[in-house]
């Protein structure tokens, strides 16, 4: 039987008239990652601060670790650690005090609390700004410190909340594989992100989003295919080829070819040979190209996939931002 | 033990920001200032005799700003996610505010050691027993960590540091002007006799007069024991209303 480290049924919560929360279940088993895939707005953050005990919910319940968040919160946040949105790192203080603050405040002696500061900057790559203040310190620098002090007390849930959005590529994948390094250790993980390509680098199954509901779940695989796998993007040397490369496409896509740009070309594709095939066609049709690639639908043709609308629809836009 | 591990981050930010200082050093020293010199003649009639009689209560005064600082430090925690990440650790719930309380008295401390400096090194004279002294300013801190749980309470309630402020200042303006801080209780207008009469801050400046210049500049008929028991007695009263006022508003935050 799976034990689960992360179990929410039915979780509601308003504020005012915005339905932030409109009944979730999420299930993350030990060990595993969860991605939580949304836009603005779809309540992820609400979520994440409800399994943290930050928040109460209006209606449901959820399990961290086998605690109650409502009636044990105590115990669950022993085993939990947070990385929110919004980094929340004391400013006036150093790097390092910020850690060996932590380290205090979970009971480690002084010197355990150095000790882990220490090794937990060198992971991080803030040894050298570890002695500065830490309102010294760029956007990425400061993210990087506060995954390190949701880290301190090896917490066996961790809650990332959008963790790589304003990190440049190569940051990001240092909390890639910061994230792989925790789950390699047994560590449960729950992560938010707008990005279907993070989800896929790094959760083992996603849920998908949308004010306040759930719309999907499923693991990469099942969601990709779901979605009608990748979507294929050319972009021909000489613009008056566009015609010829619409026409080529629509015989691999899966639905009609649009026009990210006005030199571009773009086509969802399934199956495994369709880059090979186009690349065959275009060189029998003699069509020279700048530019072919294949990759993950972004966030807005998920929503279009998933919902038959577009990702923001305005309607529902509105009534939140009147709340 | 959690809160002192807090307090010392709260001392910290205080040491990294000295502007935070300036008030508290500052206003004093512009009030002994303006009161002694500017309006001292005018009042009673000498800059020296009114110095004695003055000092005590502009030190309540600024004591009495400093206790409203911690609101407005504690709404920037909350504000920038600070304390989500006190809350998402196994501490109890009251360590952040008591933390915070307790660091605040080295801010008190200086405050009052600022006001006394300065009105020795102007012509202030203490007419009673080192202990005594010592003993004002105790009594001194002692109100302050009472009087700070209201700041603590404004600051969890209130949505920006600035409205803290406001709000802060709407509570220490009556408490000032409704006592005898800058002229003897039975100058000011009937009406507001019955509030000076049981405003804490009228006792604890009687009590400070009582206690650095003694009784003769204490508001005739009242007595030094009955003022610092008044004291105590509106130390105990704030703390049982706004401690788990405070606390409950800080738990409530989302
Ligand atoms: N404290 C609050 N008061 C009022 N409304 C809130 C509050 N917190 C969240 N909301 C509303 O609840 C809804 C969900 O917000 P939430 O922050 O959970 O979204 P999100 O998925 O994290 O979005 P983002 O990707 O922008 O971070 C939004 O409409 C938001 O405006
Ligand atoms: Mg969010």
């Amino acid at each position: 039987m799976t034990t689960f480290a992360i179990e929410a049924h039915g979780l509601t919560k308003s504020f005012g008239s915005t339905h932030a929360l409109a009944g979730i279940d999420l299930e993350v088993p030990e060990g595993r990652v969860l991605g939580v895939l949304g836009p603005n707005g779809a309540g992820k953050t609400t979520a994440v601060r409800i399994l943290a005990t930050l928040l109460r919910p209006d209606s449901g319940t959820a399990r961290v670790a086998g605690h109650d968040v409502l009636t044990e919160p105590a115990a669950a946040r022993r085993a939990i650690g947070l990385t929110g949105q919004y980094a929340s790192v004391d400013e006036d203080l150093t790097g390092v005090e910020n850690l060996v603050m932590i380290g205090r405040l979970l009971h480690l002696s002084a010197r355990d609390a150095r000790a882990r500061a220490a090794e937990l900057l060198e992971q991080f790559e803030l040894t050298d700004a570890g002695r500065r203040l830490a309102k010294t310190y760029s956007g990425g620098m400061r993210r990087r410190l506060d995954l390190a002090a949701s880290l301190v007390g090896h917490p066996s849930v961790v809650y990332l909340d959008e963790p790589t959005t304003g990190l440049d590529p190569a940051k990001r994948d240092d909390v890639w594989s910061m994230v792989r390094q925790l789950v390699a250790g047994g560590t449960t993980v729950l992560l938010t992100t707008q990005y279907l390509e993070e989800a896929d680098a790094l959760a083992h199954e996603i849920t998908v989003i949308d004010h306040g509901r759930v719309i999907a779940h499923d693991t990469p695989l099942g969601l990709k295919s779901q979605l009608g796998g990748q979507t294929l993007v050319v972009r021909p040397t000489d613009i008056a080829d566009l015609p010829t490369v619409t026409r080529l496409l629509a015989e691999v896509g899966t639905r009609e070819p649009e026009h990210p740009s006005e030199d571009q070309v773009a086509v969802p594709v399934a199956g495994d040979d369709a880059l090979v095939r186009t690349v065959a066609r275009l060189a029998e049709e003699g069509v020279a190209v700048t530019e072919l690639s294949l990759r993950l639908p972004s966030l807005d043709e998920v929503f279009y996939a998933l919902t038959g609308r577009a990702e923001s629809d305005p309607a529902l836009e509105s009534e939140g931002a009147t709340a | 033990m959690d809160a002192l591990i807090l307090a010392r981050r709260t001392v910290t930010k205080m040491v990294r920001n000295p502007e935070q200082f300036i008030d508290v050093t500052l206003q004093p020293v512009l009030m002994t200032v303006i009161f002694v010199f500017i309006f001292g003649g005018a009042i009673a009639g000498g800059t020296e005799q009114y110095l004695q009689f003055a000092l005590p209560g502009i030190i309540v005064q600024t004591i009495m700003f400093t206790s409203m600082t911690i609101g407005v430090n504690l709404n920037t925690d909350l504000k920038n996610g600070v304390f989500d990440r006190f809350r998402s650790l196994p501490i109890s719930r009251s360590a952040p505010l008591l933390g915070a309380v307790t660091g605040d008295i080295v801010r008190h401390t200086i405050a009052v050691g600022v006001s006394l400096l300065f009105g020795v090194l102007i012509g202030f004279r203490f007419h009673t027993a080192w202990y005594e002294v010592v003993f004002a300013v105790v009594l001194m801190i002692v109100f302050a960590v009472s009087l700070c749980w209201i700041s603590v309470l404004v600051g969890m309630l209130a949505r920006s540091s600035g409205a803290v402020q406001g709000l802060s200042f709407l509570v220490v303006f009556p408490l000032t002007f409704g006592s005898s801080t800058f002229v003897p209780a039975d100058t000011l207008p009937d009406w507001l006799q019955g509030w000076v009469a049981v405003n804490p801050v009228t006792h604890v400046i009687e009590s400070m007069r009582g206690l650095l210049v003694g009784a003769d500049y204490m508001a005739p008929g009242s007595d030094l024991g009955t003022e610092i028991l008044w004291v105590l007695a509106s130390c105990v009263v704030l703390v049982s209303v706004f401690f788990p006022l405070a606390t409950w508003a800080y738990r409530r935050k989302i």
